[in-house]
């Protein structure tokens, strides 16, 4: 079985959110930078325990500046056997998921995991993009899949409940919550991680489709009115006539 | 300029998202003096695709294969899209929306913005809003190719309706092979229960709450408001409460008219999934509290004493 699972940073969950250059860029100033949760915790975690159980190798890929080194060795230490990193900036979705679809093209993968969205963009699309490039058959929002010789077997989030799908490989999933259980990296995994193989590929020169022009933060909120809890019961009220929203 | 907008079906209904997609997407062909043409594949009845005409839909190509594969759905969107010449192709992100609207975006050499949060502007080639960092900040996107996806957050605009009805186009475009096959679909097991991503009005409740045993309140308060029930992540964790109910940053994002929080503290990762809410309301014994920072409503106190107050309150009001 070989497994691609596609890494991303993202600043940390407790980042304060600023913007620079006149709200043009995110401000990176004294951020954290994680990998992505659902990369980290459900893509790399599922595909790790696959090659536990059928043999095989895991590598991750990555697109983006050596910025992005540190991530990629958490991921080599959780276990992952060896990671590439595609050398461009990584400008929009459609690039990443290009360079990556390239990438991957001659490589044999039988199955490319991603998160299901990054907790920075929340896009969601570079799975879906790289199946399409690869015409490859994809998997949503999946919480579940087991791999029994040819037999695919998958369950995935969707309008109102979940689904029991079949499929076959090579295909790509994005991963949600339920894949797998996070993995924290042990002594030995963080002194392996530094001898792995992190190899740094030149990109296919693909071109973003879309860019950021500028940032904004939601309008601050109006003062929190506050009710006695005594007569808790005024804020039906409230959100009846007040608010409008009952 | 036709605007294309994929609206999705679930038990021969259109789901809601995907009205306000429709609704998203007339709004923009308007604008441009063109023709909104829904695409919808699966069997449904007529009369609910010409209904479709209500919220803004001027034709509908419809396709009865009931496919579960989003690769074949992404190619009949693009067969349309192209047939009509369109530009631009509009989605829900919603669960059908993440799955098709990349697969299309790829198909059709497509820079794609998915979670708009606003109807796009055209001054400046296409620009448009959408949220980013899970809800704490939004970006400006800017798309440079010639065709260009846009999937709408859902409840992020106000629709409303015209009463007018939409022709009905029926196509048979050969969508190859299903490499999908679902063998079986389970609802939340929830019953009649309001779904979360849909719900407009929402009561959640964290660890304060204790344990699993004293939710009866908080879903009797939900049943009374025909709100739908969340809660925080530790609470899904541990097991008192179901996973599809985990709401946050790692959870799910919604994005209700009504927001009722008891017991949550308010960590960043909570409210990252539901700074969209119109109306926060926050119930909670510490007045330290730092989902305090985001509420229209506050009430310090005991959740165990405000709760039942608001479920008698909700009685009366309803009666
Ligand atoms: C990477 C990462 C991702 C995360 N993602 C999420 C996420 O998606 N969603 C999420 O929710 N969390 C997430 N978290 C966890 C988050 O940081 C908080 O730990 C969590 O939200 C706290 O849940 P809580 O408010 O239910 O519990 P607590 O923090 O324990 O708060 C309980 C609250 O209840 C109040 N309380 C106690 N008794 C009563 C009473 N009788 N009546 C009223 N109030 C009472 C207390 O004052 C307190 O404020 C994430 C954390 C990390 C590190």
């Amino acid at each position: 079985m070989k497994i691609l699972v596609c890494i991303s940073k993202a600043p940390d969950t407790t980042t304060k959110i600023a913007f620079t250059d006149g709200d043009t860029k995110f401000n990176e100033a004294g951020v954290q930078f994680i990998v992505n949760p659902y990369d980290e915790w459900y893509a790399l975690v599922r595909g790790l325990e696959l090659k536990e159980s059928l043999g095989g190798s895991v590598t991750t890929v990555t697109v983006g500046g050596a910025e992005n080194d540190p991530i990629i060795r958490k991921a080599l230490a959780i276990g992952a056997d060896d990671a590439v990193r595609i050398d461009t900036e990584a400008n929009d979705a459609f690039l990443v998921a290009k360079e990556i679809a390239n990438y991957a093209s001659d490589k044999g993968y039988d199955l490319i995991l991603c998160g299901k969205e990054t907790i920075n963009y929340n896009g969601g699309q570079v799975a879906g993009l790289i199946a399409e490039f690869l015409d490859y058959p994809f998997v949503s929002q999946a919480t579940k899949i087991d791999i029994d010789g040819s037999n695919v077997t998958l369950e995935c989030d969707v309008q109102g409940g979940s689904a029991a799908l079949q499929c076959s490989l090579p295909m790509v999933l994005s991963a949600a919550k339920g894949m797998a259980e996070q993995r924290i990296p042990n002594m030995r995994g963080i002194m392996a991680a530094r001898s792995k193989k992190l190899e740094v590929v030149s990109p296919s020169g693909e071109a973003a489709t879309s860019e950021v022009i500028g940032y904004s933060l939601p309008d601050a909120k109006s003062e929190c009115k506050y009710i006695d809890p005594e007569n808790a019961g005024e804020l039906i009220e409230l959100l009846h006539n007040e608010a409008k929203v009952i | 300029m036709s605007v294309i907008v994929y609206t999705d079906i679930n038990n021969g209904e259109v789901v809601k998202a995907s009205l306000e997609a429709v609704y998203y997407a007339s709004k923009i062909a308007s604008e441009k003096g063109g023709e909104c043409i829904a695409v919808v594949c699966g069997e449904i009845d007529n009369s609910k695709l010409e209904a479709l005409g209500n919220y803004g839909a001027n034709k509908v190509v419809h396709n009865a294969n009931n496919t579960t594969d989003n690769g074949q759905k992404a190619k009949l969107v693009q067969s349309i899209a192209n047939a009509n010449g369109a530009s631009l192709v509009i989605f829900s992100h919603d669960f059908a929306g993440k799955a098709i609207a990349p697969r299309v975006a790829a198909r059709m050499n497509a820079g794609i913005v998915s979670g708009a949060v606003e109807l796009p502007q055209f001054n400046n080639g296409l620009v448009v809003k959408k949220s980013v960092f899970s809800g704490k900040a939004f970006a400006s996107y800017k798309v440079n190719s010639e065709v260009a996806v846009i999937s709408l957050l859902p409840n992020s605009i106000d629709i409303e309706t015209s009463g007018a009805s939409a022709s009905v186009e029926s196509d048979s475009t050969d969508l190859g092979d299903s490499r999908i096959t679902v063998s079986e679909l389970k609802t939340k097991g929830n019953g009649d229960k309001i779904d979360l991503t849909e719900a407009e009005l929402v009561v959640s409740a964290g660890r304060g709450l204790k344990g699993p045993e004293n939710w009866g309140m908080i879903e009797e308060l939900a049943e009374l408001l025909g709100a739908a029930t969340a809660c925080s992540r530790p609470v899904a964790d541990i097991g008192w409460r179901p996973h599809h109910e985990h709401v946050g940053q790692t959870g799910i994002a919604i994005r209700p008219n009504l927001y009722i929080a008891a017991g949550i503290s308010g960590a960043i990762q909570h409210l990252a999934g539901v700074n969209g809410s119109k109306v926060i309301v926050v119930i909670n014994t510490d007045p330290e509290a730092p989902f305090f920072k985001a509420a229209d409503y506050g009430i310090v106190g005991d959740a165990f004493e405000v709760v039942p107050k608001l479920v008698e309150a909700a009685k009366n009001f309803k009666a």
